[in-house]
C-alpha cells in the first residue's frame, strides 16, 4: 500500500499558509475574465486612457537622460527625485510631506505587507473596517493577527464601535481604513467621523494606516482632509499611483514618522533590496509635467463619473426593490447589499453563466461575513458594457428571488 | 500520429481542465504522438479542427459542454473521432439525475436521492413538497447539482431549515438539485483504462477537512490519499464490482473514475462516475496509476490503444 504525497512538503510549510488554498471563487474568475463575460469583479484602471505618445516619450527620457541609473540598483527607501514628485503630487490632496518620511514601495500593496510585517506578531490584534480591502486583509492575514471588524455606514468607519472595543479594554495595534471611496464600499468617511477618529487613535496611542488610493478621483463635491493632515505623527500614509497613473508601474509609496520609516525601509530592502529604478524614473518624468498629469487625470475622472452614472442608473432601473447599494462621489466601487438570504458567492457561478461577474461579499470580511453583498466595478467596462451587465445581473436576482419564494411557500 | 487535446472551455473547471491537457499533451508527445493542445474558448473549435485534421481527439474538459456530451456530438457531426464515451452516454453519466436512475435500474448501490427541478419549483410549486423530502432522504443529506464537477455547488445539510438555501445554491450550477442520503465512511475512487474496463488500484481520499470539497481537491496538502485503498480484500471486490458495473451499466469506455462511499458495513455506494477525470498532479487516476505501477504515458497509451482499435473496428463495419 502506498501513500500519496501530493506535496511532499505538506507538513513543512508555515502556519501562516493555512489560509492559503484553492477556491471556487478564484476558479470562476479565470472564466469571468474571458471578453464575452461582462467583468464588473476587477478593479482595473482604465490605463487606455492614457496618451501612448505621452508614454513613449516618458520612457524616451528616461533612457536618453538616465539610462544607466535606470538599469542599476537603487536605494531601499527609493528614488529620490521620485519621492519629491510624489510630494508635490500629495500637495495636491493638502497632505504635507517630507521625503526623506517616505519609503517607495512595489505598490501600496507592498506598503500593507511592510506594515504587517514591522507591526504584528501571531495573535496580535488589529482593527480594520468592515467590508475593508481583500488585498490588505490578506496581506496582514499573513502575519496571523486576529481582527476588530469595526462596522461601516454611509459615513464611513462607525468610530463610536473602536471607541467601544476599547473601553472594553481591546488594544489593536493599529486601526486600517480606506477613508475616500473606500474599496470595496465606496464610502467616504465623514469630517466629523475623521476628526474623532484621529482624536480617538492620537488619546490611545494607536496608529492609523490610511489607505488612500482613490482620493484623486473625486467626481463631486469638496474634498475632506486627509486623516494623514489631521494628525501627521500618529498616521502612517499609504499613497499609490495605480489609480492616477498605471498600475503596471509598481509605484506606491509609505509617509510615516522618521521611526516607522526606518523599519519600513529595513523591511522593504529585506524583502527587495529596492523598487525598480526604470519604473521609479518613468514615474518621476510622467508627473513632472503637471498640466499633463492634470489633464490626463481630469479626463479619467469624467469618464469614471460617466460610468459611475450608468451603473448606478441601471442599478437603480434593474435590481429589486429590497437591495441597497452606496453612491460613491469617487473612486472604483458600487457596495451592494441585498436580502438577507442571498447567497453572492453560490450565485457567482450563475452570474458568470449568465456572462456576468462580480466580487462576492465574504472577500471583505476577516470572518466571511456578507454572504448577502456585492462588489461592482465600474472602473473598466465601457458604458454600454456596464449597463449590459446590470441588466443581466437584475434579471438574475429576480430569478432567484422567485426561486427563493418557490422554496418558501 | 496528430491528436487534438481538447482542454480549458468555459466551464468554472477551466484551470483544472488546462492543467489535464498539458499533463495528457506531455505524456502522449512522450510516446512520439503529435499532440497539440486545443482550447474551445480561445480558438474556434470547428475551424481548428478542420484545419488541424487529428486522427483523433482526446477531451480532458472538465465540466458542462465537454463531459456532457456536447463537443463529443460536434465532433460526431465534423467526423473526427474521440477518445472516450459516446455523446448520449456522456449525456446520461455527466447528469446525476439520469445516472443515478440508470444505476439503480441496473442494480448498482447508489444512495437513496430526490431530485428537485429549478423549473418545478418556478412553475409548479415544488417548494411545497420539500418538508418531505427531509422524511424520504433522512438528514444529514448532500444537495448537488445534477449537471457538475468538482465538488462545485455541493453543499451538506444537517438542519432542515437549511436545506432550501442548499438547494438554491445547487441550482446555481444546474437546472436540478438532487438531494441524497450521507453516506458515512470512507471515500474511494476507481479508475479504470481500456475498453473492456481494466480497473486500477483503488484510491482511499481522506479529506484534512473531513470534506472533499474544491479546496480538499485542488491544494496540495489538503488531502491524504491511500492507493490501494486501506481496505480488505473482500471490501476491495464488491467496491470494484460495483464501480464496474456502474461502468457497465452506463456504457462507459476508454477512461473512467468511479467515486464511491464505502459505509462502516463495508458496503460500496456509488457517489458518481466521471467521463473525462482529472489528470492533473493532484489527480486521482495519475495516482491510481502510479499505484498499478503505470505511468501517465502508460495510461494515455493504454487509453489511446483502446479508442483506435474500436475505430479501426468501425471503418471495417462501414
Amino acid at each position: 500500500m502506498a501513500e500519496f504525497t501530493i506535496d511532499r512538503f505538506v507538513d513543512l510549510y508555515a502556519n501562516r499558509t493555512s489560509g492559503m488554498s484553492a477556491s471556487e471563487v478564484r476558479a470562476l474568475f479565470a472564466v469571468a475574465s474571458r471578453p464575452e463575460v461582462v467583468s464588473l469583479a476587477g478593479g482595473m484602471p482604465f490605463v487606455q486612457a492614457l496618451p501612448n505618445d505621452q508614454l513613449l516619450q516618458v520612457v524616451r527620457e528616461v533612457l536618453e537622460e538616465h539610462g544607466s541609473m535606470a538599469l542599476q540598483y537603487g536605494g531601499g527607501q527609493g528614488d529620490l527625485s521620485l519621492r519629491r514628485r510624489l510630494v508635490e503630487l500629495m500637495a495636491a490632496e493638502d497632505v504635507a510631506a517630507d521625503p526623506e518620511d517616505m519609503v517607495i514601495t512595489t505598490g501600496a500593496q507592498q506598503a500593507l505587507d511592510l506594515v504587517g510585517k514591522i507591526f504584528i506578531d501571531p495573535g496580535n490584534l488589529i482593527a480594520v473596517e468592515a467590508p475593508a480591502y481583500v488585498g490588505a486583509l490578506t496581506a496582514f492575514s499573513a502575519y496571523e493577527p486576529r481582527y476588530l471588524q469595526i462596522d461601516i455606514d454611509d459615513d464611513g468607519m462607525i468610530v463610536d464601535q473602536l471607541e467601544h472595543a476599547l473601553i472594553r479594554g481591546e488594544r489593536p495595534k493599529f486601526v486600517y481604513t480606506c477613508p475616500n471611496f473606500g474599496n470595496p464600499s465606496g464610502v467616504t468617511l465623514s469630517y466629523e467621523r475623521r476628526k474623532q477618529l484621529v482624536a480617538l487613535c492620537r488619546e490611545a496611542s494607536i496608529p492609523i494606516v490610511e489607505d488612500n488610493p482613490y482620493g484623486m478621483l473625486r467626481f463631486e463635491g469638496d474634498p475632506l482632509p486627509c486623516l494623514r493632515t489631521l494628525d501627521p505623527e500618529n498616521v502612517i500614509y499609504l499613497g499609490t499611483v495605480s489609480k492616477v497613473f498605471s498600475p503596471g508601474v509598481r509605484v506606491g509609496w509609505a509617509l510615516a514618522e522618521q521611526s516607522v520609516i526606518q523599519r519600513l525601509i529595513l523591511a522593504k530592502e529585506a524583502a527587495d533590496l529596492c523598487g525598480s529604478s526604470f519604473m521609479m524614473l518613468v514615474t518621476e518624468r510622467y508627473f513632472a509635467h503637471e498640466a499633463r498629469w492634470h489633464t490626463n487625470l481630469s479626463s479619467l475622472v469624467d469618464i469614471y463619473r460617466s460610468r459611475r452614472d450608468t451603473m448606478v442608473e441601471a442599478i437603480a432601473e434593474h435590481f429589486p426593490q429590497d437591495a441597497t447599494w452606496t453612491t460613491p462621489a469617487g473612486g472604483f466601487y458600487v457596495w451592494v447589499t441585498l436580502p438577507d438570504w442571498m447567497d453572492t458567492k453560490a450565485m457567482l457561478v450563475a452570474a458568470v453563466e449568465r456572462r456576468v461577474a462580480y466580487v462576492p461579499g465574504s472577500a471583505f470580511y476577516p470572518d466571511g461575513r456578507g454572504r448577502d453583498q456585492m462588489r461592482l466595478a465600474f472602473c473598466y467596462p465601457p458604458e454600454d458594457r456596464i449597463r449590459e451587465g446590470i441588466q443581466r445581473l437584475g434579471t438574475l436576482l429576480r430569478d432567484e428571488a422567485q426561486l427563493y419564494g418557490s422554496l418558501h411557500p | 500520429m496528430k491528436i487534438a487535446v481538447l482542454a480549458g472551455g468555459r466551464t468554472p473547471e477551466r484551470d483544472v481542465s488546462l492543467r489535464s491537457g498539458h499533463r495528457v499533451a506531455a505524456a502522449l508527445s512522450e510516446r512520439g504522438h503529435d499532440a497539440v493542445l486545443v482550447d474551445p474558448a480561445e480558438r474556434p473549435l470547428v475551424e481548428t479542427l478542420l484545419e488541424l485534421r487529428p486522427t483523433i481527439c482526446w477531451l480532458a474538459l472538465h465540466g458542462k459542454e465537454g463531459e456532457d456530451g456536447t463537443v463529443q456530438r460536434l465532433l460526431h457531426l465534423i467526423g473526427v473521432p474521440h477518445v472516450g464515451a459516446a455523446a448520449f452516454d456522456c449525456e446520461v453519466a455527466f447528469d446525476k439525475v439520469l445516472a443515478k436512475d440508470a444505476l439503480r435500474r441496473a442494480g448498482v448501490p447508489t444512495a437513496p436521492w430526490v431530485t428537485v427541478e429549478g423549473s418545478a419549483l418556478r412553475d409548479l410549486g415544488a417548494g411545497a413538497a420539500l418538508g418531505s423530502v427531509v422524511e424520504r432522504v433522512g438528514l444529514p443529506c448532500v444537495v448537488k447539482p445534477s449537471r457538475s464537477g468538482s465538488a462545485l455547488g455541493v453543499g451538506f445539510v444537517e438542519r432542515a431549515a437549511d436545506l432550501p438555501a442548499a438547494v438554491m445554491a445547487a441550482l446555481s450550477f444546474s437546472g436540478a438539485a438532487i438531494i441524497e442520503a450521507k453516506v458515512e465512511g470512507s471515500e474511494v475512487a476507481l479508475s479504470a483504462v481500456g475498453t473492456p474496463a481494466d480497473p486500477l488500484p483503488l484510491v482511499e481520499i481522506v479529506p484534512k477537512s473531513g470534506v472533499y470539497d474544491y479546496a480538499s481537491r485542488y491544494t496540495a496538502g489538503a488531502t491524504e490519499y491511500f492507493s490501494p485503498a486501506r481496505l480488505s480484500a473482500d471490501v476491495t471486490t464488491v467496491a470494484t464490482e460495483a464501480a464496474l458495473a456502474a461502468i457497465g451499466a452506463l456504457r462507459l469506455r476508454d477512461l473512467t473514475r468511479v467515486d464511491l462511499m464505502i459505509d462502516t458495513d463495508g458496503h460500496p455506494w456509488v457517489l458518481e462516475v466521471n467521463v473525462s477525470p482529472g489528470m492533473t498532479e493532484t489527480s486521482l487516476l495519475p495516482m491510481a496509476a502510479r499505484a498499478a505501477g503505470m505511468s501517465l504515458s502508460d495510461v494515455c497509451d493504454r487509453v489511446l490503444q483502446s479508442a483506435l482499435q474500436r475505430l479501426s473496428g468501425e471503418q471495417t463495419r462501414h
